[in-house]
């Protein structure tokens, strides 16, 4: 009774779902009136507040040029490519960190301060191993993606109910059983958000070396339309990027639900 | 018991350093035996010495300055914008549900990729450097400051409420300062959002402190001074990442 008159108060104090939209989409035109009065007003230099039609133009035009699917299609295989060197060797060293003690209290501190540290300035030293081309972007991709996946595989590792641990050795399961029956299917929320995490930073170093350094791929496209001074055509680069960049993680996200509420 | 208790912590740490100047050392012998190609990786010890060449020569001091400067700058704007932004988002419960995914979107949305646009608005300068700092490291500051006032014990609201305290002297007495802990997290993250986010820029866009010197150390093919530098700039990260850690340990209250 007592948890019913709870819910009727918190119902009554929450807004109307209504009223969220409302203040959302009066919030959404709100900015977008602000944005095309400033792109009016001739306060910024020519073009660096472009009118929304200009942008809209531009990511009409962005997204009807084969070109771009090209160089979408060279991002997303360094991504690709980086996620499963990154997240499979950060895979496989969160499962020895996490299953030995001993070895994690040697190793995990330096992958726990590393991990935060800015990956972008090793680019100069993969571009020295691994040639101007696609390998050096993908290097930076994968050294971005192994950290969190590590740690949030040893993290999650160390969190397995030991009843299940404690069956599966009852079995007499071998290292590899263990590995693939236990551990792996009881740690998918920990990997997948380990993923989600490895996907985002991923993508931000390959995308970042791109702009350091190339001739193809989004990143390029980016810094190709600031030197060309195509301010449109930039934000029309950025704002399709965001939109893919956020759909990934959302999709990410949501199969790591998903996968979770499987395994209940 | 004790001593037993650090012999178990000594062990393990002893055997990381132990395995990294192992590591270090057959770097070594391999680059001196040709085995691995010099000027692609040179040898530790060149990379030492290096250390000290550009702490001498390439004005570390003032560029170690210069990036510290521009996070405090960043950190500075993210602590008060965000923790009102914070503030006034949990005052409003309707703008609080209309805006929290967004900007919990915003957190994850790979804000630094618009650095070209930033350098169109504010010019090559500092000031595009601590704008991105800023915008990357504001979301975490919000989000955690609507996170520790909702989550303010309801026997310390209620305190307040029995001494008819009114709505300011609440904020002031029993909100902010129950919050101030888990704030202190949402402002530890965005340091450390700002410091990747300036020094990469810094890098990128060739200006400022410390990322400009590695950058600029690669352009002359200083092999030795590129791998020291960007050894100095990980080192200053860690111990920066460590002291903000020690504050929020001293912050976290005694429960």
């Amino acid at each position: 009774m007592a948890a019913t008159d709870r819910l009727t108060a918190n119902a009554r104090h929450e807004p109307h779902a209504a009223s969220v939209t409302l203040l959302r989409a009066v919030m959404i035109l709100a900015l977008l009136a602000l944005w095309e009065f400033l792109s009016h007003t001739g306060w910024f230099y020519r073009d660096v507040v472009p009118s929304l039609l200009a942008i809209g133009r531009a990511v009409l035009a962005l997204l009807s040029r084969e070109n771009y699917y090209y160089n979408l299609g060279v991002t997303a295989g360094e991504v690709a490519a980086a996620l499963a060197i990154g997240g499979g060797t950060g895979l496989a060293v969160g499962l020895v960190l996490g299953s030995n003690r001993f070895l994690a209290r040697a190793f995990e501190p330096y992958l726990y301060y590393l991990g935060p540290t800015p990956k972008i300035i090793f680019f100069p030293v993969m571009i020295m191993w691994f040639g101007v081309d696609s390998p050096s972007k993908v290097a930076l991709g994968s050294l971005s993606c192994f950290f969190p996946v590590a740690l949030s595989v040893a993290a999650g590792m160390r969190q397995i109910d030991t009843v299940l641990i404690r069956v599966g050795r009852s079995f007499r399961a071998s290292t590899l059983q263990m590995v693939t029956k236990i551990y792996l299917p009881a740690m998918r929320h920990p990997i997948m958000n380990g993923v989600r995490l490895g996907l985002g930073v991923a993508l931000i170093g390959t995308l970042l070396a791109e702009t350091k350094l190339s001739n193809k791929g989004i990143g390029f496209l980016i810094i190709n339309a600031y030197s060309t001074f195509d301010m449109p055509r930039m934000y029309a680069n950025l704002i399709v990027l965001f939109v893919l960049a956020i759909g990934a993680n959302s999709l990410v996200g949501r199969l790591g639900g998903a996968a979770t509420a499987a395994g209940r | 018991m004790s001593d037993r208790l650090s012999r178990s912590r000594l062990a393990p740490a002893a055997a990381g350093l132990a395995a990294v100047g192992l590591g270090l050392a057959a770097a070594e012998i391999m680059i001196r035996a040709d085995w691995i190609n010099r000027f692609i990786v040179p040898p530790p010890s060149e990379v030492a010495r290096g250390i000290s060449r550009i702490v001498l020569e390439e004005h570390i001091g003032h560029r170690f300055l210069l990036t510290a400067g521009e996070c405090l700058a960043a950190g500075l704007m993210i602590t008060v914008l965000g923790v009102a932004a914070g503030v006034l988002i949990h005052r409003f419960r309707l703008l609080r549900q209309a805006t929290e995914t967004w900007i919990a979107a915003w957190a994850a949305a790979p804000v630094v990729l618009a650095y070209p646009l930033f350098m169109v608005i504010f010019g090559r300068n500092a000031w595009t450097i601590i704008m991105i700092g800023f915008v990357a490291a504001l979301p975490p500051v919000i989000l955690k400051t609507i996170e520790g006032l909702s989550t303010t014990r309801k026997v310390l609201v209620d305190v307040g409420r029995s001494f008819n305290l009114t709505g300011t002297q609440q904020f002031w007495k029993i909100l902010f300062p129950a919050a101030l802990p888990t704030i202190f997290v949402g402002v530890r993250l965005g340091l450390i959002f700002a410091l990747i986010n300036i020094v990469g820029v810094e890098f990128l866009i060739n200006s400022g402190g410390l990322g400009q010197l590695i950058n600029d150390l690669a352009e002359r093919y200083d092999l030795a001074g590129t791998y020291a530098a960007i050894f100095f700039v990980v080192l200053v990260s860690v111990a920066f990442f460590m002291t903000l850690e020690r504050i929020e340990r001293w912050l976290r209250p005694i429960d």
